[in-house]
């Protein structure tokens, strides 16, 4: 080989790496802003530069966000909690559960509910909050958890990925056998293909729950009562008032740290269970 | 031979045919309704009936009728609010915007993910799963949140942005960069991942050959690798361009920051404005229903175009 092909090689190198670093800090960036600024007290916050640590006052800081309006952001945290968690769980087993029916089952209905499940993902959250709020206003259930809970269990491309690991994970003689043993269907679901699908059910439930966490315009729509809301909604109206009044920016900014880490672990921690099963599922 | 199983165990879910010598391909029937029953329910409950009213609702209007003692009541005024919609400068400028910001973000955040993804899948990387990793991190945070980190670094005296940039990324020529940026920062990553996984399955052997007939690494990657994950990216770019369309937090969030962001800048704000602000169902309902039309036509414009190509 001779040596300028190796330099070259050498330099796409560090090029190769320049680039991702950059994509990284770009990033990251934005999150280690947002860490360095829950650090700050009201005075520091504008006074100091961005990524300067001026007097450390996290806990001072968490201390005013919990004691704000009696407390309020606790509940928000509870019900962000609630929300997310039941709907995520109880979602990916819906999820799964007819997945599999779709994949391995025969009944009446079958293509046409698969035909439908893909059409439900291609129809926009955004497009559907507002037709959701109509109805739950003519069912008189407008500011309740079930106003938010239940229009977030549906989850069409769950489905979607829960049938491409049905089929990629189950093999039907596992089934059949399953079947010979006098296992009845619900049994076979729940002991046989289930824990099968694990990874993936898995990978939808961190995404749903990641949706759910995330989800802002269905809970904006339906809920007014503040007890009600997730930390995404209570935030975002606290931060509709610093125009007029400042010290909300630390709230803002400490509570949205608090929304973020719970996720950012989540992902650290389950790493080899979402790679894994988003592998499986963008190959179907 | 075929074992019966004892009723205990299999007449429960069923409930149906008593009696053991049942075949038993007859126990399945119920059971496979059972599991795909809750998602069905919450499919017609949550979709289906919803844009059903909806639909119902965006054929009427509320009018006063004669002296308007009686108060106001809902006139069947057929597509009149469709009609109002499209009409309306505030909507066809939303569409505008919104036009203008999925010209802008779709092919830099793909192409962003699809480079990078193709770099990560280069031999000599180190510390891929560093790389990956923080690249994919702001998908973990919510839109509202991102958006508010975002309009913070923008802000003059907070941010380090407003004195680093030549414009004002909070004034009138600035919204639109500084919000496609926001979704640039969230959804690169979650498609880098995507991709790189896609790429993962192109057989060796195939680069092999590539590398063997004196292809270098960029013409493997854009003559070999592309063409292969090609389902791939479609299915990525439906759901961008959806993803597009329903443009919502961002521009809300910045709005508090910025004047320059109207109530009404994309179709999202206007059907938000024409329901809680303005308190006109019918014409949000046929807005919302607007909506969910144009990106059903897009997605599917979309995959047409996906397989004509690929044949």
């Amino acid at each position: 080989m001779n040596p300028s092909r190796r330099t070259s090689r050498w330099t796409s190198r560090g090029a190769v790496h320049a680039l991702l670093l950059i994509a990284a800090l770009y990033s990251v960036l934005p999150l280690v802003w947002l860490f360095s600024s829950s650090t700050k007290n009201v005075g520091d916050f504008s006074t100091t530069s961005a990524f300067e640590l001026g007097d450390v006052n996290l806990i001072g800081n968490l201390r005013d966000l919990f004691a704000e309006e009696d407390g309020v952001f606790l509940l928000w945290v509870r019900n962000s909690l609630l929300y997310a968690g039941l709907g995520a769980v109880l979602g990916a087993l819906i999820c799964a559960a007819c997945g599999y029916a779709i994949a391995k089952l025969d009944f009446p209905g079958r293509r046409a509910l698969f035909a439908v499940t893909l059409t439900g993902v291609l129809v926009p959250t955004t497009a559907l909050a507002l037709p959701l709020y109509l109805m739950a206003s003519e069912l008189r259930v407008v500011d309740t958890f079930w106003a938010v809970f239940i229009p977030l269990l549906t989850n069409p491309f769950g489905v979607y990925l829960a049938r491409a690991y049905a089929e990629a994970a189950v093999p039907d003689e596992v089934l059949e056998a399953s079947r010979m043993d006098g296992a009845g269907e619900l049994r076979t679901f729940f002991t046989i293909a289930l824990p099968m699908m694990r990874p993936g059910v898995v990978t939808v439930l961190l995404f749903q729950f990641v949706g759910i966490w995330n989800n802002f315009f269905l809970p904006l729509v339906m809920l007014t009562d503040p007890d009600l809301f997730p930390m995404t909604l209570g935030l975002f109206q606290w931060s509709s008032r610093v125009g007029q009044f400042p010290q909300y920016n630390p709230l803002v900014i400490t509570g949205s740290l608090l929304a973020v880490v719970p996720l950012v672990i989540a992902f650290v921690v389950l790493q080899r269970q979402w790679r894994s099963g988003l592998a499986t599922g963008s190959v179907k | 031979m075929t074992v019966v199983a004892p009723e205990a165990e299999t007449g429960r879910p069923t409930g149906a045919s008593p009696g053991p010598a049942r075949p038993p391909r007859r126990r399945s029937r119920l059971a496979p309704l059972v599991l795909a029953a809750p998602f069905a329910l919450l499919l017609i409950g949550t979709v289906l009936v919803p844009i059903a009213y909806a639909l119902y609702l965006s054929l009427f209007t509320e009018r006063l009728s004669g002296l308007g003692f009686d108060g106001p009541h809902d006139v069947f005024v057929w597509l009149g609010n469709y009609a109002d919609v499209l009409g309306d400068p505030a909507f066809r400028e939303s569409v505008g915007n919104v036009a203008v910001y999925a010209l802008v973000h779709v092919p830099l955040m793909l192409g962003a993910a699809l480079a990078l993804a193709l770099l990560l899948d280069g031999a000599t990387v180190r510390l891929r799963q560093v790389w990956t990793l923080a690249v994919f991190l702001p998908y973990a945070v919510p839109g509202v949140i991102a958006g508010l980190i975002w309009a913070y670094l923008y802000s003059p005296s907070i941010g380090p942005l407003n004195d680093a940039l030549p414009w004002d990324p909070l004034g009138s020529d600035g919204a639109l960069p500084s919000i496609v940026n926001m979704a640039t920062w969230q959804w690169t990553g979650y498609n880098m991942i995507i991709f790189y996984t896609a790429l993962r399955t192109v057989p060796r052997e195939v680069l092999e050959a590539s590398t063997v007939d004196g292809a270098g690494p960029i013409r493997t990657a854009l003559a070999v690798k592309v063409p292969m994950i090609r389902p791939t990216l479609f299915v990525a770019l439906v759901f961008t361009v959806i993803g597009s369309l329903q443009l919502f937090t961002e521009p809300l969030v910045l709005r508090s920051f910025s004047s320059s962001v109207t109530s009404t800048w994309t179709p999202s704000l206007y059907v938000y404005e024409a329901a809680f602000i303005s308190n006109d169902y019918g014409r949000a309902a046929a807005a919302s229903l607007l909506l969910a039309l144009a990106s059903a036509l897009l997605s599917a414009l979309v995959m047409r175009l996906s397989t004509r190509r690929s044949r």
